[in-house]
């Protein structure tokens, strides 16, 4: 476990400094002291930008792990239930409707609306067989295809199509101090879930053992919601959804060390902001010195990934 | 004592219980008996507050299940529901530390390390510690919710069918077990009422019986009061020949 923590840290570390140091502009982090042109670089661009790809792998993969021990599910997660086209049909309405609202708002309304459209799908999972797991998933892709089916007809509507789009791709190319920090919001809900880890590893051995313990069961839930639904909100406002984090990383991690929330958080939370940021770097690379964004890159590699998973072992969801 | 005063559940329209009154009495084992659908699950949820309660009361050492906080209720009855399909991947040893959370909440101490690995070992699960639940055994997955059950160390542990899935060897075992931890007088001695299908378990080790039949209470009392021939082949809708070995009722009900 130990090993664990330590070699996401300095993975995580690693990878930090790679992102700080690539970008469209040349910097050298050995003249970081002597140059003010170079530091104002760092501080407004670089780092912001690192800090924003780490914070949203970490909290989508939070999310999902969460969502995934509340629905007892291990094929969901906000991307693929509905939640994701929830967040970005309020956030779109509320565009609509007042356009000059501040950002925070327009987020809020956003997260409601993810937290409505998660609660249709609990609504609609709850009488499907408990024996056929994979039906929970592909009712999912359904509910989210029907939401987004309708938000892209109003963002065509009233001509908003950019706009979905930018939301949809997670891209951290236009992340600038002062136009990310909400992030952080999002890292704090990660670690506020970090010290409810037991009662979240509780409630995933279903609602009976919950009450058993004393649990109360309803809070717990109702905490994991509103924790999955802002991430999910926030994510989507600032940089676009990144797609199959919250499904992959959960599954990788829980393979290796289990479900026991309280050990395993802060591995999730490693590995998904490592695996963005990683993404985030390899999409400045791969066209230097254009970019592909990070949702780009993730969709590809989170999909051969969740494949892998649906097929390896179906037995065991 | 758990009391149970004119307790009804209806689950649609169709009844499950009507009109319960009965009790269970502290100490020993209590075995709730009866055909498939008779409403011995739901009688035992709706005493574990797992269902919630429609009509009646009902209380443990009078405390009103349905009334008292439900972290109270937790350090008084520990309850293991049948278990259908564990999605959580959880190790033996974290699942059955996790039946001492209502005492600590969050924080262990070593006394509630000690709990566990002595739960651990009365359930022999040694060997088995740190293997992850999915990949053991329905029987072994069973030992391991019952070790959690015990080792929330309550007054009362109430179990839905803990003989499901286990073999001859783990399932006398895990009875003479839980008919060892409630004697009166012992250390720590608890009041166990559960489930049961296999009755020669009933007959070899229950101190108390609760008959129920379409949601309706036949009979309550001490076995030898209960199983013979006459109420056995009422209450199961079927001829059953009772013989005594060795002083003990022998039921006969597979020839």
């Amino acid at each position: 476990m130990r090993f664990s923590y330590l070699l996401t840290f300095v993975a995580l570390l690693v990878l930090s400094l790679i992102s700080a140091a690539i970008g469209a502009a040349t910097l050298d982090l050995g003249t970081l002291g002597s140059d003010p042109e170079a530091l104002r670089l760092m501080l407004a661009s670089r780092l912001p930008r690192t800090f924003a790809a780490l914070l949203t792998g970490a909290s989508m993969a939070v999310a999902g792990v969460i969502m995934q021990l509340l629905v007892r599910n291990r094929f969901v997660e906000p991307g693929t239930t509905g939640t994701t086209e929830a967040a970005m049909l309020g956030l779109l309405a509320v565009t609509l409707a007042a356009p000059a609202m501040p950002l925070i708002l327009k987020m809020s309304v956003s997260a409601l609306a993810a937290l409505v459209g998660m609660g249709g799908f609990l609504i609609l999972i709850r009488k499907l067989p408990p024996s056929q797991p994979l039906l929970v998933p592909l009712i999912g892709l359904i509910y989210s295809g029907i939401i987004g089916a309708g938000t892209t007809f109003i963002a065509y509507q009233w001509d908003m199509m950019q706009y979905l789009g930018v939301w949809m791709s997670g891209e951290f190319s236009g992340v600038l101090a002062g136009r990310y920090e909400l992030l952080w919001l999002a890292g704090l809900m990660t670690v506020i879930a970090y010290i409810a880890a037991d009662q979240f590893t509780i409630a995933g051995l279903g609602r009976n053992a919950s009450i058993s313990l004393g649990l109360k069961y309803r809070q717990v839930m109702a905490l994991g919601l509103v924790t999955v639904s802002m991430v999910t909100a926030l994510v989507v406002v600032t940089v676009g959804m990144v797609p199959f984090v919250g499904l992959v990383v959960p599954n990788i991690v829980a393979r290796m060390m289990g479900d026991n929330l309280r050990a395993s958080l802060p591995v999730v939370a490693g590995m998904g902001a490592g695996m963005v940021l990683a993404c985030d770097v390899l999409g400045r690379l791969v066209r230097f010195p254009y970019e592909i964004p990070a949702g780009t890159i993730f969709g590809v590699f989170g999909a051969v990934v969740f494949l892998w998973l649906l097929l390896a072992r179906p037995a065991r969801a | 004592m758990i009391q149970i005063q004119n307790v009804s559940h209806v689950i649609g329209k169709s009844p499950i219980l009507t009109g319960i009154t009965t009790r269970i009495p502290r100490h020993g084992i209590t075995a709730l008996i009866g055909p498939n659908g008779a409403g011995k699950s739901t009688l035992l949820n709706l005493i574990a507050r797992l269902t919630p309660l429609q009509s009646g009361q009902i209380t443990v050492d009078d405390v009103d299940v349905s009334t008292a906080p439900t972290q109270e209720l937790a350090l008084k009855i520990a309850v293991v529901a049948q278990q259908l399909g564990v999605s959580s991947r959880l190790r033996v040893r974290d699942l059955v530390a996790f039946g001492r959370w209502p005492h600590h909440r969050g924080r262990p101490a070593q006394r509630d390390e000690d709990a566990v690995d002595q739960a651990i070992a009365a359930f022999d699960l040694q060997a088995l510690q740190y293997r992850f639940l999915d990949e053991l055994s329905g029987g072994q997955q069973q030992r391991a919710f019952v070790a959690m059950g015990v080792v929330q160390d309550t007054d009362w542990v109430l179990l839905d069918e803990p003989l499901n899935n286990l073999d001859m060897y783990h399932a006398k075992e895990l009875t003479a077990g839980l008919h060892a931890m409630s004697r009166p007088g012992t250390e720590r001695s608890r009041s166990i009422v559960m489930v049961v299908h296999e009755i020669n378990y009933v007959a070899a080790w229950a101190d108390h019986i609760v008959a129920l039949k379409d949601g309706a209470l036949v009979f309550s009392g001490p076995p030898d009061q209960v199983l013979t021939e006459p109420i056995l082949s009422d209450l199961f809708g079927m001829p059953i020949r009772v013989v005594s070995i060795d002083g003990k009722p022998v039921i006969l009900h597979h020839m």
